[in-house]
């Protein structure tokens, strides 16, 4: 059980206080409603540069880490197709230096022409590291083009191409930021050694009169329901031969989305699940092999993927997927299969609960859902699946015209 | 209005009176020491049994490392599925890891599972049998990761550098090769296993919200097993340096990017310089804001990251510089790498810059001790160098008093670009 107050400023942002007199941190977790998903298709990855140049300074500090470090905190942000996160921890008696920094670059960033030119190389070179010079560092660009034909989800955070971050000019940077970094689409989290009071008095002097900005309001073109198989075949100088396979499936907020995180854990989850115990073990068709879903905020994507044997030829590979995809469509689970995911999904939560910083961010994450308190209704919304809900929603989403495949061809 | 150019007060995180949470140590039956960390909220536990089985000891390449992955792949009683399934029935996970004169296995679950957990641990850490099947699967496919691996440059670059820095033959040095796997034979498995880990020496960390009969649960299940009761052997290995200290390497033609490493042999912890020379390392290279990121990422964006760092070796250290930055600008970067070593001997660094990175570093060693895991998990570092507990205040007492002089000093003594192995990597 997470315990919580919450309140919103005048301007619309909206805060969240965990207290925790157990630690001497605390944690300060800006969560902006934004990612990749909202970016315009020729100028992807903008949301990910932001990242960057979200501590390249802001309008009345030259420096993010710097007073940061001094005060004795430390940093980080991610980036998704959804959202932005920004969090840092310091010790709980410097919690306003985390307050006067994140309400500056809330209020503007510096946008020097500096900051813009060395973060478009960093990206580029992240790029580069994560996405192009890595054997089979391209499979998300090609499959995600091949699953979706409509939704934004189609490019990766880190951008579709190196030329759209290349190319970005300041005042689109400016336009994007204005958009979408304002106080009405960003929630903070403040948790740790703190007292709401505190924090209250604190958001109210230091984010209290930044102008709320314009609520963003989504609109994203939405993917037809497929209606046909896709394939599409490739072959790249890497050492082995790879199958990817994806499927589409229902929103984080929706119920599906427990059922299937359930199936992905029956089928892939550990060295007892089916695929590989019978895949890779038994058949020796796979050297790995995993099977997982993106949990995205609007419908998303089941994977399965691993690296073939040598010798083992694509199509056998993919048949013996099949079959456990008929078995898993066509049997109901047995109690005690469904009961151990169960019981690793309980784990997961309580060792996710440990840290302070995770607990933080996971509020963030609930209120940008619209309930914060699905934060203490997760558990109980596992132990409703039944074995028949894991049978219905399996033939719902491993249906053949559901499914995008990708064969990965080893020129060797 | 608010001035939001002025700094709110901040308080000096080296004023803080850190103190390291205790661990309880006890023994079971056997002589098996304990370390205990009994804190936190949440009802998770971790449990730690350390062997001392690392490819130190090992006679014959990846021999270490294949007995560690394979423990767990069949005992006895259990096919390797029945025991993976026994513990993920119960939500747990059981990790292992070998290193270089250690090797682990490790248990996360929660607490009220310890009772079903346990007594299979002690299965698998004394009946396990290596069955052949498993031992073939293993290899084919460590062999397929391995060809996919050579293919990266980061990880090529990292098994040359501490080729060049150790030796081949020596453990921190060598590495593995698909003949290596090839030559592994199940009954050598079996004589490692039952040296190092059944009769070998242990050492248990155990650290969440523990129960209260925890002494009991770990003694009844461990207590009466023939650990710790002969020394293990003492085996020595003789450093032998490369040479030459410049390489160029082309793995992959195409590369569009370089894997640079530049490293020194460094003493180990127990050396007077140590302590000290981990203050340097920080403002060199060691956190976001040292002098090679603010240089070579923050201001010429040559790569996405860069860090300086002492290797974490029981018996000798190395001084390491990592990146990976685009193949057009490997040799300016580096060049950037020994200006920056050279700046640090020329000039004092300035009192502001030195506060910073003193605060910086004390709270995060405020923030790393937040929670049972991380403070147990210094407790093993210490005990497994045999340190004690002073190191911990010795290493504060050093970040809030080491001058500016003794740091240059340090730095004219250590960061000396000609003592250094460089190596490119494309």
């Amino acid at each position: 059980m997470i315990t919580y107050n919450r309140f919103e400023l005048d301007n619309g942002l909206r805060v969240l206080v965990h207290e925790d007199t157990a630690t001497p941190m605390a944690v300060v977790n800006i969560m902006y409603d934004v990612g990749a998903r909202d970016e315009n298709p020729a100028q992807t990855g903008f949301a990910h540069l932001f990242e960057h140049l979200m501590f390249g300074g802001s309008i009345h500090i030259p420096d993010y880490d710097e007073p940061l470090q001094r005060a004795g905190g430390e940093n980080n942000a991610y980036t998704t197709n959804d959202l932005t996160n920004y969090y840092c921890q310091l010790p709980a008696q410097n919690l306003e230096t985390a307050f006067w920094l994140e309400s500056d670059r809330m209020l503007s960033l510096a946008f020097t022409k500096k900051s813009l030119d060395v973060q478009r190389k960093v990206v580029c070179e992240e790029f580069k590291e994560n996405y192009i010079n890595k054997p089979y560092g391209d499979v998300w660009h090609k499959l995600r083009h091949l699953a979706y034909t409509t939704h934004p989800y189609k490019w990766m955070t880190i951008g579709d191409e190196l030329s759209h971050i290349e190319n970005a000019k300041l005042d689109d940077v400016k336009n994007f930021f204005f958009r979408h970094y304002r106080p009405v689409n960003a929630i903070l989290v403040v948790a740790g050694n703190v007292k709401t009071e505190e924090v209250k008095r604190l958001a109210e002097k230091w984010f209290g009169d930044i102008p709320m900005g314009e609520k963003y309001v989504r609109n994203l073109p939405q993917e037809p329901k497929q209606q046909q198989a896709r394939r599409l075949e490739v072959e790249a100088d890497v050492p082995l031969n790879a199958l990817y396979k994806a499927w589409h499936m229902g929103s984080r907020l929706s119920k599906d989305y427990y059922a299937a995180d359930l199936i992905t854990e029956v089928l892939g989850g550990g060295a007892s699940s089916r695929l590989h115990h019978s895949l890779v073990k038994q058949q020796k068709l796979f050297s790995n092999l995993e099977c997982y879903h993106f949990g995205t905020m609007e419908p998303g994507l089941v994977a399965i993927e691993g690296k073939l044997v040598k010798g083992v030829k694509l199509e056998d590979a993919e048949k013996a997927v099949e079959v456990e995809l008929n078995r898993i469509k066509s049997e109901l689970v047995n109690d005690t299969e469904l009961e151990k995911v169960k019981n690793k999904t309980e784990s997961i939560i309580a060792f996710e609960d440990m840290s302070v910083m995770s607990r933080a961010n996971s509020l963030a994450f609930y209120e940008l859902t619209g309930d914060v308190e699905l934060i203490n209704e997760e558990l109980g919304k596992y132990q409703a699946i039944t074995t028949e809900d894991i049978l219905a929603h399996s033939k719902e989403i491993f249906d053949e015209n559901n499914s995008s495949t990708l064969y990965y061809n080893s020129k060797n | 209005m608010i001035d939001r150019k002025k700094s709110p007060a901040i308080y000096d995180a080296v004023e803080f009176d850190l103190k390291l949470k205790p661990c309880e140590k006890y023994t079971l039956d056997n002589g098996v020491p304990v370390y205990a960390v009994n804190a936190g909220e949440q009802d998770v536990v971790m449990v730690e049994f350390v062997f001392f089985a690392g490819n130190w000891y090992e006679n014959q390449n990846i021999l270490a490392a294949s007995t560690n992955f394979l423990l767990k792949n069949g005992t006895q009683h259990k096919t390797a599925l029945e025991v993976n399934e026994h513990f993920e029935f119960h939500g747990a996970y059981l990790n292992r890891h070998c290193y270089n004169e250690t090797a682990t296995v490790t248990l996360h679950c929660l607490s009220k599972h310890l009772p079903q957990l346990l007594p299979a641990i002690a299965e698998v850490l004394t009946e396990s049998v290596f069955p052949e099947e498993e031992l073939a699967i293993y290899k084919q496919n460590q062999k397929q990761r391995l060809e996919v691996s050579l293919k990266k440059c980061d990880f090529v670059a990292n098994r040359l550098i501490d080729d060049y820095l150790y030796g081949i033959e020596h453990p921190y040095g060598k590495y593995t090769t698909a003949p290596d796997y090839d030559a592994v034979e199940r009954e050598q498995l079996l004589a490692f296993y039952q040296q190092y880990y059944t009769k070998g020496k242990c050492v248990v960390f155990t650290a969440g919200k523990l129960p209260a009969d925890i002494q009991q649960q770990l003694n009844s299940a461990f207590g009466h097993l023939p650990f710790n009761q002969q020394e293990i052997p003492e085996v020595t290995h003789a450093v032998k340096p490369a040479v030459e200290k410049k390489y160029n390497i082309i793995n992959d033609a195409s590369g569009v990017q370089g894997a640079i490493r530049i490293a020194q042999p460094f003493p180990n912890r127990h050396h007077p310089d140590f302590i000290k020379a981990q203050v340097l390392n920080n403002v060199f290279g060691g956190f976001f804001g040292s002098r090679l990121m603010s240089n070579i990422r923050e201001d010429k964006g040559y790569t996405y990251g860069i860090h300086s760092y002492l290797q974490n070796h029981i018996h000798q250290s190395a001084w390491m510089i990592s990146t990976e930055a685009g193949r057009d600008v490997c040799a300016a970067t580096i060049e950037e790498v020994y200006k920056e070593m050279q700046r640090l001997r020329d000039e004092p660094i300035e009192k502001d810059e030195l506060d910073l990175v003193r605060n910086y570093m004390m709270g995060s060693i405020l923030g790393d001790l937040d929670g049972p895991f991380q403070i147990i998990s210094r407790w093993k570092n210490y005990v497994l160098n045999n340190l004690t507990e002073s190191y911990f205040y010795n290493n504060l007492q050093t970040i809030r008093t080491i001058s500016a002089e003794e740091l240059q000093a340090l730095a004219q003594k250590y960061l000396q670009p000609e003592a250094f192995y460089e190596l490119t990597v494309v």
